[in-house]
C-alpha cells in the first residue's frame, strides 16, 4: 500500500507528438483512482508509465516514497488488470495466479493459501484446473483480478477491465471491483473512458484531454461543479446541453438566447454572473434539469415551450429531443407524461443548476 | 466450405420448410460435395501418382530378391541392418539429421528474434537477406560450398592462410567432412526456422510480455515461461518437418562428398542411389530408402496429436 505522485509527467512520441503534457497528481494510499476521458486523452499512457511499460520523457514518479522513474516493472511492486485480461494461456488458472509468486520464491504453501484465499473472494475455487479458454470473458476478468490480489502489490492499475464485457456483465463487475477495492483496500488506479465507470467506482475522478488533467475531484463534485466546459459535456449521461447565449442587465441578471429568450439568473448567482455582463458565453444545463413542468415550480424554474422532435422511452425516465434557436437539445422527463414528435411540450428550466460557460477559455464561470 | 453449406441450407429452410424443399435441399448438397470432389480430384489424382503408389512400390520392390522375381519378405530389412556399412550410414544419417536439426531451430530461434526486434522498414530488408539461401536451388548453392571448400581453391583456406593459420581439409576427413556437410545443410535451412518462429514470434500478444514482467519475469524468464510454451506447437511441428525433409537429403552430400570419404557422409538416401541405381540392386536400395519410414511415422503420430490436444486447449 503506497501513495502514488506523479510530477510533472511527460510522454513524447517520435516526432514530437506529446501523448502527456506535464501532468501533476497526487494519489494517496488506500485511495481509488479513476482516468477517465476520450480515446487518446493520455490516460493509458499515464498508466504504462506507472506500471513502466512506457518510458517517461520528462517528470517524476513516486511510489510509496521512491522515485521510479528507471525502476523497471517487475521492481515497482504493482499488480496490473489488462483489458483483454493477459493470462497465459498454456497456464492453469491456478498458474496462472500463482506465476508472479513463483517468480519471487514464495514458498509452495504459502502460494496455495494466498491463491486459495482469492479464489474464495472472487469466487472462482472451481475454476483453479482449467485453462483460460475453457472460462468466460467475466470469468477470465476474475482470474486476472485474482492474480493481481493474490501478489498484494502496492498498487493496483486496471486499464479499462471492463471494456471486453458485455453490457449486463459489466455492471456486475463494477459491482463486485468496488466490492474487491472495499474488502483489499490498495491504493488503485483505474483507466476507463466510460463516465458511468468513473462516477460509480472513483474516490476521485480524473478528467483527460489531449494529455492534461481537465479537473481531478469527487465524482459529485465533478457533476455539480465542473471546471471546464470538457468535463461539463463528459461527466453525465446523457450529456449537458449547451446553447449560446449573453449575460444581459434587463431589470435583473438574465441569460439571453440566440433567439432573444430570456432566463432569469437565481439571485444567489448574480454577484458570480455579474462581471460576464456582454460577453459571449454558453449556457449549460443538463437534461435532468429541463423537466415537464409542474403546479408550483419552485424559485429560479423558467418555463419554455418546446417543440418535441423525437421521444425515447427509457421505463424509468424518457428523454424527449428538441431544438432550441437551432441547437440540438435534450430533456429528461417524467415517463408518465405523454408527448409526441411535433407537440408543444412545456418544459421546466431549473436555472438553479445552470453553468455558465466562458467561451473565451472554455471555463465554467 | 462448411460454413458456406450451411448458409445455402440453412435460408431457404427457415422460410418453407417443407418436405419437396428439404429433397432438393439434399441433392443441393450433394451437387456441392460432387462439384467439390471433381475440383479437388487434380490434386488427388496428383498425389496417388506420385506419392501413395511409389510409396507402395516402394515397399513392394524392398520384399524382392535381386532378381525381382522372388518375393522374400523382411529378408532385405535383416540383412542391410546386419551389414557394418550400413549400420555406419545408419549413424551417419542421424548424426547429420539430428544434429542439423538442432542447430537450424537454434539458429533460426535466435534470428527470429533478432528479426523480430529489428522495427521498421529495415526488418524487410533484412528478411529479405536472410531468406536467400532457402530460396536459391540447393544444388547450385552446394555447388558455390563445394568450391569454397575446394583444397586447392578454398576461399576459407586462402583466408585462414592470410591470418597465419594452417589449411583445413574440408572434405579430406571423415568428420571434417561430416561437419562440412551439416554446416551446408544449416545455412540452407535456418531461413525456414527463422521465417516459422519470426511468425510465431510476432502472433503471442505483447500484453503478455507485459504481465510477465509486471508479474516479476526477467527477460531470461519471459523467454521461458512466455515465448517458448507460446511457441512450444510451432518449434514441435518445424522441428518434425525438417526431421523429415533432413532425413531425405540427397542434394548436399551428392555434390559435396558423394559419400565419401571412405563412405563416411552417406546418408540413407545417397546411400540408396549408389545401392539402388549405381550397383543394379532396386530391391536393396528401396529398403535402405524405406529405413527411416516406420520411425518418421510414429514420431509425426505422438508429435501431431500432442500438437492438437494443446491447441485444442489453448487457441
Amino acid at each position: 500500500m503506497a501513495n502514488v505522485s506523479i510530477r510533472k509527467v511527460v510522454k513524447a512520441y517520435e516526432g514530437d507528438v506529446q501523448a502527456v503534457k506535464g501532468i501533476d497528481l497526487e494519489i494517496i494510499d488506500h485511495e481509488f483512482v479513476v482516468l477517465v476521458g476520450p480515446s487518446g486523452c493520455g490516460k493509458s499512457t499515464t498508466l504504462r508509465m506507472i506500471a513502466g511499460l512506457e518510458e517517461i520523457t520528462a517528470g517524476e514518479i513516486w511510489i510509496g516514497g521512491d522515485v521510479v522513474n528507471d525502476v523497471p516493472p517487475r521492481d515497482r511492486d504493482i499488480a496490473m488488470v489488462f483489458q483483454n485480461y493477459a493470462l497465459y494461456p498454456h497456464m492453469s488458472v491456478f498458474d496462472n495466479m500463482a506465476f508472479g509468486l513463483k517468480l519471487r520464491k514464495f514458498p509452495k504453501e504459502e502460494i496455495k493459501r494466498r491463491v486459495d484465499e482469492a479464489a474464495t473472494m472472487l469466487d472462482i475455487q472451481m475454476l483453479l484446473d482449467r485453462k483460460p479458454k475453457a472460462l468466460s470473458g467475466g470469468q477470465r476478468q476474475r482470474v486476472a483480478m485474482g492474480r493481481a490480489v493474490v501478489r498484494n502489490p502496492k498498487v493496483f492499475l486496471f486499464d479499462e477491465p471492463l471494456s471486453n464485457l458485455d453490457a449486463k456483465l459489466r455492471v456486475q463487475m463494477r459491482t463486485e471491483i468496488k466490492k474487491l477495492h472495499q474488502l483489499v483496500p490498495t491504493t488503485t488506479v483505474y483507466v476507463t473512458h466510460d463516465q458511468i465507470e468513473a462516477m460509480t467506482l472513483a474516490d476521485r475522478v480524473v478528467v483527460m484531454n489531449h494529455g492534461v488533467i481537465e479537473q481531478v475531484g469527487a465524482p459529485q463534485e465533478l457533476y455539480h461543479h465542473p471546471a471546464t466546459r470538457f468535463v461539463a459535456g463528459f461527466i453525465g449521461s446523457p450529456a449537458m446541453n449547451f446553447l449560446p447565449c449573453q449575460v444581459v442587465d434587463d431589470g435583473g441578471l438574465k441569460v439571453q438566447l440566440a433567439d432573444g429568450t430570456k432566463m432569469a439568473i437565481p439571485a444567489a448567482r448574480v454577484d458570480r454572473y455579474g462581471p460576464y455582463k456582454g460577453k459571449k458565453m454558453t449556457l449549460g444545463i443538463r437534461p435532468e434539469h429541463m423537466t415537464e413542468t409542474h403546479d408550483s415550480e419552485k424559485p429560479g424554474v423558467q418555463i419554455m415551450n418546446a417543440k418535441v422532435d423525437v421521444v425515447e422511452p427509457m421505463g424509468m425516465e424518457t428523454l424527449v429531443h428538441h431544438f432550441v434557436d437551432g441547437v440540438a437539445v435534450c430533456s429528461r422527463i417524467d415517463p408518465n407524461v405523454h408527448t409526441g414528435p411535433g407537440e408543444i411540450l412545456p418544459l421546466a428550466i431549473d436555472m438553479n443548476n445552470m453553468h455558465l460557460i466562458e467561451d473565451a477559455t472554455n471555463r465554467v464561470v | 466450405m462448411a460454413d458456406g453449406s450451411t448458409m445455402v441450407v440453412g435460408a431457404p429452410a427457415a422460410t418453407s420448410p417443407g418436405p419437396r424443399q428439404a429433397g432438393s435441399m439434399k441433392q443441393l448438397a450433394r451437387r456441392r460435395s460432387l462439384a467439390a470432389l471433381a475440383l479437388c480430384s487434380p490434386l488427388i489424382l496428383l498425389i496417388v501418382c506420385l506419392k501413395i503408389y511409389p510409396t507402395f512400390y516402394a515397399v513392394f520392390l524392398s520384399m524382392l530378391d535381386r532378381k525381382m522375381n522372388n518375393f522374400v519378405g523382411f529378408d532385405n530389412f535383416a540383412f542391410m541392418i546386419s551389414r557394418p556399412s550400413f549400420q555406419l550410414v545408419i549413424f551417419q544419417s542421424v548424426l547429420f539429421a539430428v544434429t542439423a536439426v538442432i542447430l537450424k531451430a537454434f539458429l533460426g530461434f535466435v534470428l527470429a528474434h533478432l528479426m523480430h526486434n529489428i522495427r521498421g522498414r529495415n526488418e524487410r530488408v533484412w528478411r529479405g537477406l536472410l531468406l536467400v539461401p532457402w530460396v536459391i536451388p540447393l544444388s547450385l548453392s552446394t555447388l558455390t560450398w563445394w568450391w569454397l571448400f575446394d583444397p586447392s581453391y578454398s576461399a576459407f583456406n586462402w583466408t585462414l592462410n592470410m591470418l597465419g593459420f594452417e589449411d583445413i581439409a574440408f572434405l579430406g576427413t571423415v568428420w571434417n567432412a561430416r561437419l562440412s556437410v551439416i554446416a551446408v545443410n544449416v545455412w540452407f535451412g535456418a531461413p525456414f526456422f527463422m521465417i516459422m518462429y519470426l511468425a510465431a514470434l510476432k502472433s503471442v500478444p505483447e500484453q503478455l510480455y507485459e504481465a510477465a514482467s509486471i508479474d516479476g519475469a526477467t527477460a531470461v524468464q519471459r523467454l521461458f515461461f512466455i515465448t517458448i510454451p507460446m511457441m512450444r506447437n510451432i518449434i514441435l511441428i518445424t522441428v518434425l518437418y525438417s526431421l523429415i525433409v533432413t532425413f531425405a537429403d540427397f542434394d548436399i552430400v551428392r555434390i559435396l562428398t558423394n559419400g565419401g570419404p571412405q563412405d563416411g557422409t552417406h546418408l540413407f538416401a545417397t546411400y540408396a542411389f549408389v545401392v539402388g541405381i549405381q550397383s543394379g540392386n532396386i530391391p536393396r536400395g528401396a529398403t535402405v530408402s524405406l529405413f527411416m519410414f516406420p520411425i518418421l511415422a510414429a514420431l509425426a503420430f505422438f508429435v501431431l496429436r500432442d500438437v492438437m490436444k494443446r491447441n485444442k486447449e489453448m487457441a
